[in-house]
């Protein structure tokens, strides 16, 4: 079935079904009785129309970075992994248990283990439906499902009943200290001279998301374990009879995955300085979304996640101007994710069709 | 605790199992047909947005119901198309239909009634109404057996009844009739199905259309029955919750019924954290009760309870001809 070049695979399925989206969406939007025209104009110029704007989006697409490679590896193990939002959760608490444990002396000392302690609780959370999977045979996606309410309970809990400190109405803990707040993207670019505007939540983890984008293509093309994940994703019965264990892989790249999400915290927890209740947002299911428009593929996740980053800043923006509430990046959501996700084959086979015909008149 | 706090809360327990109820049979059809189906939480959501809104706009329940349900098909529709007719993934699918009718519906109600992604309160011909069943105040004196009778049996709204009504029905369909040992058999092995010459994409599609029709009526419960009114994300989980009973159930209609009961009583129980203390005599935190199916659902998929096995081509696309 290669009947579709590798450039059309990687790019311009992903490209139509992302178009079809969007056609739908402003469709949606006309419905509504408003002008999808200006929405986009609205959208573009509330982000990219001033630094603050484009640092919410790059704020935003950090989260969505590190969700979507989670999703992506276990794609890559042929697993799918809803519970990135319960994970990012955890990963959340994760974070907030590191920063509170000790008076941090400076951020670099602090971030390190804030995201050793936010993968920890992330591929923690991963780890158990992944036992399951393995072991006991039940199903990942309604086990992951399961466990984002649970996580969502939890924290309830937990911030209600054990971390808000005394007398405080708010379901929050109490501040981190101040050698665990982050350098904002104002504060690094200012050094080399760039005025970028200090309103936006962007910090370094910025740069921590590119490297793991980075090691992410190192770990799944370039090393043993990635090339044995990919293997397991292809064709379980011949990864076995390879001698790859099964348990091992669905275990490490839940691990891996649920790791991916947890540190995701650094940037939503970590830039806020406590942990709230639904600190995540969703950012957990947008990261189907990434890794699906992306193909799994880092530098693909990257993109999508910019995108997405740009839907959420300018979605607030029409939210703010216009009568469109925010929820149409809900929508548009949906709709990449049904077209790049579940009517994939609506595009391909029209398109393998078309292929085929040139390649005949060519031949 | 008294006898009537009982009743009360088992009543409640009837009224909250009610839309799982619908959802989780919704779900049986459809998986037992092979098609997985995690978008019960968004045709439940946008079964409740359309039978509120259209209920409101016309001042008809029934027409509210007419249009929940369409709303319900119309998501089925897509479900199918990606499931059946392309042989996408049919998890990712149902993904995108939660969000689809999480977002669409915030929104729409936003242009039609611009009340911040609610519906107007629904009046009283705009909801159905609580039946009371005969004799029942004049019963309602007799200790236990009569009290259960008002409190407990009568003063539900119709679709409390269709509900329960549509367990044993589901049963004879599924297990009585030629079309329910096809649809079993689909979701088994296709291919045989396929070989003695019935068509597996028309079995598969009647059986999410009709998942779609119960969900409808589970989601026009939510917003004309138990609320009146559609509010934003008002399915809250309950679509993922009856998919826990289903598993909890292991995809049996009865067994669906007392899953169904048996969550419907966490949540009820949930709105009394006073009972559960004085019953228990130590303090459940609230969180924990709202987890407890989700908590059990798990449980049972690691098989420490039995052993849940799904029907055998559960979200396999099936390809004719190999």
């Amino acid at each position: 079935m290669d009947v579709i070049p590798k450039w059309a695979d990687a790019i311009l399925i992903p490209l139509i079904s992302i178009l079809l989206a969007f056609f739908i969406s402003a469709l949606v939007i006309l419905a509504i009785g408003e002008d999808p025209i200006n929405a986009l104009k609205l959208m573009v110029q509330g982000t990219f129309g001033n630094s603050a704007g484009i640092g919410f989006m790059l704020f935003y697409a950090t989260n969505f970075i590190f969700t979507g490679l989670a999703v992506a590896i276990a794609f890559h193990a042929r697993l799918f992994n809803i519970g990135g939002e319960g994970q990012a959760t955890l990963g959340g608490l994760g974070v907030a248990f590191v920063c509170l444990s000790l008076p941090w002396p400076h951020w670099t000392v602090a971030l390190p283990f804030a995201i050793m302690g936010g993968a920890l609780f992330g591929a923690l959370w991963a780890l158990i439906p992944a036992y399951l999977q393995a072991k006991r045979g039940s199903h990942i996606v309604i086990t992951t499902i399961m466990f984002n309410f649970i996580a969502a309970a939890l924290l309830v809990y937990l911030l209600v009943e054990v971390l808000k400190p005394a007398g405080s109405m708010d379901p929050a803990t109490p501040r981190f200290p101040e050698g665990t707040h982050l350098p904002r993207m104002s504060d690094i670019l200012g050094v080399v001279g760039i005025e970028f505007s200090d309103a936006a939540p962007v910090n370094v983890s910025f740069f921590i998301a590119l490297l793991a984008c980075y090691l992410f293509w190192l770990l799944v093309w370039r090393t043993r374990l990635g090339y044995e994940i990919r293997a397991y994703g292809q064709s379980e019965p011949a990864a076995c009879y390879a001698g790859i264990s099964p348990t091992k892989i669905i275990l490490v790249a839940m691990l891996i995955s649920g790791g991916l999400a947890g540190c995701m915290a650094i940037n939503n927890v970590m830039s806020a300085e406590r942990l709230v209740l639904n600190s995540v947002e969703g950012a957990g299911f947008i990261g189907i979304a990434v890794a699906l428009m992306g193909r799994s593929h880092p530098f693909g996740v990257l993109l999508a996640s910019l995108l997405f980053g740009f839907l959420v800043q300018g979605g607030a923006e029409i939210d703010f101007w216009t009568n469109i509430p925010r929820e149409l990046i809900i929508v548009i959501q949906a709709l990449v994710i049904l077209f790049t996700g579940a009517l994939d084959n609506m595009v391909r086979i029209p398109l393998a069709k078309l292929f085929l015909m040139f390649r005949k008149s060519g031949a | 605790m008294d006898f009537l706090t009982l009743l009360q809360i088992l009543d409640t327990t009837v009224r909250l199992a009610t839309p799982l109820l619908f959802a989780c049979l919704a779900g049986l059809v459809s998986e037992r047909a092979g098609i997985f189906d995690i978008g019960l939480e968004g045709k439940l959501l946008a079964a409740a947005f359309f039978s509120a809104a259209l209920a409101a706009v016309s001042g008809s329940v029934w027409i509210g119901l007419l249009a929940g349900i369409g709303a319900s098909l119309a998501f089925s529709l897509i479900h199918g198309l990606a499931s059946i007719t392309f042989r996408g993934n049919q998890l990712i699918s149902g993904v995108a239909i939660n969000f689809l009718a999480a977002g669409l519906t915030v929104l729409i109600a936003q242009s039609w009634f611009q009340q911040g992604g609610r519906t107007p309160s629904l009046a009283d011909g705009e909801r159905f109404q609580e039946i009371t069943l005969p004799f029942s105040s004049l019963v309602s004196g007799l200790p236990y057996i009569g009290q259960s009778y008002s409190e407990l049996f009568s003063g539900h709204s119709l679709l409390v009844y269709v509900g329960f009504l549509t367990v044993p029905l589901i049963w004879w369909v599924l297990f009585r009739t030629r079309f329910g040992l096809r649809l079993r058999a689909v979701g088994e092995n296709p291919a045989a199905v396929d070989t003695a010459g019935i068509s597996v994409v028309r079995l598969r599609y009647s059986a999410v259309m009709i998942c779609g029709v119960l969900c409808g009526l589970g989601g026009v419960y939510l917003a004309t029955g138990l609320q009146a009114g559609f509010v934003k994300d008002m399915s809250s989980g309950r679509g993922f919750i009856a998919l826990a009973a289903l598993i909890f159930a292991k995809w049996r209609p009865w067994y669906a019924l007392f899953a169904c009961l048996l969550f419907g009583f966490f949540q009820a129980l949930s709105f009394r954290p006073d009972v559960v203390e004085g019953v228990l005599a130590i303090e459940i935190p609230g969180p924990l009760l709202d987890a407890l199916p989700y908590i059990l659902t798990v449980v049972i998929l690691a098989g420490f309870v039995g052993k849940a096995v799904p029907p055998r081509a559960g979200g396999e696309p099936y390809v004719k001809e190999r």
